[in-house]
């Protein structure tokens, strides 16, 4: 009879039965695996990773994002957009209460912008189109911007932009606000406790504002530091979900094959994780684009997916990963292809000087796809050094340009306006900055592009300019894209619903229960 | 030195470290010619078992390199490591050992309390952070190796400079009015040169495992294979690739344990009282 009651309720929720083969059972703990320990779980202050991840279950975002990137309504249940593409308007949900029991209103979202623009370095790029921000009711928010901004939709999430309650933090010291420790937000689970170096442990909001959700009791988020420990820690049983990244890509197919296991690579879609070797277009032979198209072709990256990252992933094509916006695979290919290699290594005229490589110093399975790269170059003839650094020192090098090749991976959120642009228009060469254009290409026409991509309306139109701008960076070679990296997530097959958006686990665990 | 050589080949354990070094020598100078094959290249499937295939008979690591070559051009940088900087520590832990023991007084204090500085802090961890400040590579590694090991040298030379020093001999030499650099070098060194020896080939081991240590834990020149680094490069794959860790391991193992056997030997060999009691 509850059960009944329940999938009653779920169903007038607005989810298709279909979705759920099984009836959700309420109660429950789940331990999951943190890696690393976050500096804080003050979504809105700090970004890191682990912060995101365990944060999404206390804080909400106005929209989630569909594995296929389409806005899904959260704490905005409808919103609309006018005629000229420079309103948008969002009705909030109403019944919405903070943790402590006070109602989520519009003015929390103006307070929230407020606060992002100085404290979120992404945010305030992406909120830099908004002209003003104007509530006409409790339950209405309208932004006007400049001029039409194609990816707008698409800044909504969570991570990107977290609800943050404006009667804790209004008048206060944002930074040293008791509430920073003890996060309060609108989330489908509260925070309980932090043992640090130990756990981190969440429980239930039972006022949640989607009736009947979330299934589970508690969370525990246990940190553990060292990644063999980690896996043992699934097989022994004192943990049932490891997140992407927190075990190492030889211990993915070990743990698969455990019974009652279950590993999916989805919940990325949103990020896309795209790998690349950043090439120094300034100087030496790679200033020449035969060499880097030659680079292109002498790297076995079919080798890379298939045996560094244990056949995770995809081979990339181009600039956008291919769960993006506006992904085109109509591109010059470079497949794997030593011998063209050489021959344009030879027209070039490349003899032999010295290249220096770096690797992505982020554990086991980047190095050794360095020494894999580095093989496969030499192979062509390239010489290459092998230049060994920490995290940091490899950011300060690659920051100031002294280095040939560089290995990375960066977010694509979900648009080439906000994840693909930043890393070839010329606008965005900054010395002693990484993760911008630090490879120093600049092609007026690809600056053009880019500028007119994100303002451009209708969609059609915005496509053919990004399927021009993918065409001529792929003949152009200004990076060498390796592999849409894909983390899978291993849980439990007890361990339901886990991963139902875009966003995947930093989403939150509301829909998440355990079957007996 | 005809003597010296007897009472070596009379002690077994001598021997068997003497074979041991050749071995190890010749695998570190004519392995490479043998087997050109870079050990970084891409050869087999990953996770070959060893023993299956005769090409690989050592088997595969994580990218399907073969195990036998990265043995092979890994004993040329151990070995080289473990010699260089066991030379390197000897021409630093010498010459202020003997200073300090010939000259004493205000000179001695000065170098030893210089040494003691060194020998306060512990010496594996002095030898990561130096190699994490200076980068990695082969330089970087030999030199803080030599660093870290010198001191005990020092005082060693001190201590038997300090002995013979007051030797009839010795105070002639000085009678006749030679200078102190002809009697520290002439007179004193050449009888204070055994303990040093024996002394010197343990060193080779210690730093043959200091080097495996730093590659063990990434710090290792990444253009070159050595033992350590295969170790440390295959310690995470154990459970399913046993081979790529066994394998390097046994190789630093033996090689040690060699060495160990030639001090021994040496010690036996040098001990003017050991030989005389004939055992």
């Amino acid at each position: 009879m509850p059960k009944r009651v329940l999938l009653g309720a779920l169903l007038a929720c607005g989810l298709t039965a279909s979705a759920l083969a099984q009836e959700p059972r309420t109660g429950g703990v789940i331990n999951a695996v943190i890696q690393p320990e976050p500096p804080g779980l003050m979504l809105a202050q700090v970004q890191n990773g682990p912060t995101q991840m365990v944060s999404g279950n206390i804080f909400e975002g106005l929209l989630r994002y569909s594995p296929k990137l389409e806005p899904l309504p959260e704490l905005a249940e409808s919103w609309s957009v006018s005629e000229d593409a420079k309103t948008y308007t969002f009705k909030l949900k109403k019944g919405v209460t903070w943790h402590d029991g006070k109602p989520f209103t519009a003015a929390d979202v103006l307070f929230s912008m407020e606060m992002l623009k100085q404290t979120h370095a992404r945010a305030r790029t992406n909120l830099a189109q908004v002209d003003k921000i104007e509530t006409p009711d409790d339950y209405t928010v309208v932004f006007t911007l400049k001029q039409p901004f194609g990816p707008f939709l698409g800044i909504f999430e969570v991570g990107s932009m977290p609800m943050v309650p404006k009667h804790l933090y209004e008048g206060t010291d944002w930074k040293t606000n008791p509430y920073n420790n003890a996060p309060v937000g609108t989330g489908p689970f509260m925070f309980k406790e932090w043992q640090k170096g130990s756990f981190i442990r969440l429980v239930k909001n039972p006022n949640y504002h989607e009736k009947g959700k979330p299934y589970l009791d508690e969370i525990y988020w246990q940190i553990i530091p060292d990644a063999a420990a980690r896996s043992v820690a699934y097989e022994t049983g004192k943990v049932d979900v490891l997140p992407g990244g927190s075990v190492e890509n030889f211990d993915v197919p070990r743990l698969s094959k455990l019974k009652d296991t279950c590993v999916t690579g989805a919940g990325w879609e949103f990020f896309s994780p795209l790998a690349w070797l950043w090439l120094n277009n300034r100087q030496g032979p790679l200033a020449d684009k035969r060499v880097r198209q030659a680079i292109m072709y002498a790297i076995d990256r079919d080798f890379a997916k298939d045996v560094i990252w244990n056949g995770l992933g995809k081979v990339a094509t181009g600039p956008s990963a291919s769960t993006i916006r506006f992904y085109t695979d109509d591109v010059p290919k470079y497949p794997y292809d030593p011998a063209k290699a050489k021959a344009l290594l030879k027209e070039a005229g490349y003899k032999g000087e010295k290249i220096r490589l770096l690797p992505l110093a982020y554990g086991e399975t980047w190095q050794r796809w360095g020494e894999a790269v580095k093989q496969n170059l030499q192979d062509v003839g390239m010489n290459i050094e092998t230049i060994a650094t920490d995290v940091a020192g490899g950011n300060q090098k690659i920051g100031d340009w002294d280095y040939d090749i560089a290995f990375t991976y960066l977010y694509q959120y979900g648009d080439p306006a906000l994840g693909v642009g930043r890393n070839y228009i010329s606008s965005n060469i900054a010395k002693g900055q990484v993760f911008n254009n630090v490879e120093g290409y600049s092609n007026p026409e690809i600056d053009k592009l880019f500028a007119d991509g994100a303002t451009a309306t209708p969609d059609s139109k915005r496509k053919e300019i990004y399927d021009k701008a993918q065409k001529i960076l792929v003949e152009d070679v200004p990076v060498a894209w390796m592999l849409e990296l894909q983390f899978p997530t291993i849980t439990r097959c007890k361990v339901k619903n886990l991963i139902t958006t875009g966003i995947g686990v930093n989403d939150g665990f509301k829909d998440a229960w355990l079957d007996k | 030195m005809k003597q010296f050589w007897k009472s070596m080949l009379k002690s077994p354990s001598g021997i068997i470290g003497l074979i041991i070094l050749l071995l190890a020598i010749s695998v570190a100078v004519f392995g490479p010619m043998l087997f050109p094959n870079s050990p970084w290249r891409m050869v087999q499937r990953p996770f070959l078992p060893p023993f299956t295939l005769s090409t690989v008979p050592l088997g595969t690591d994580a990218l399907g390199r073969d195990v036998f070559a990265g043995m092979i051009f890994g004993a040329r940088v151990s070995l080289l490591v473990g010699l260089v900087s066991t030379l390197v520590a000897l021409v630093v832990g010498v010459p202020i050992g003997a200073m300090a023991g010939y000259f004493g007084g205000k000179v001695d204090d000065a170098l030893m309390r210089f040494t003691e500085f060194f020998q306060t802090i512990p010496s594996f961890a002095l030898a990561i952070v130096l190699v994490a400040i200076l980068q990695p590579s082969i330089y970087s590694i030999v030199a803080s190796i030599a660093v870290v090991s010198w001191p005990p040298v020092a005082r060693l030379v001190r201590g038997e400079v300090l002995s013979l020093r007051t030797r009839e001999y010795v105070q002639a030499a000085v009678v006749t009015g030679q200078s102190n650099t002809w009697i520290i070098l002439r007179e004193i060194l050449p009888n204070a040169l055994s303990p040093v020896i024996v002394l010197a080939s343990l060193m080779v081991a210690t730093a043959i495992l200091l080097e495996s240590s730093l590659a063990f834990l990434g710090l290792g020149d990444p253009n070159l294979i050595s033992w350590g680094y295969m170790v440390g490069a295959g310690r995470t794959v154990i459970r399913q690739a046993w081979w790529i860790t066994v394998f390097p391991g046994v190789a630093i193992l033996i090689s040690v344990l060699g060495l160990n056997l030639i001090g021994e030997g040496l010690n036996d060999a040098l001990n003017p009282r050991l030989s005389r009691e004939g055992r």
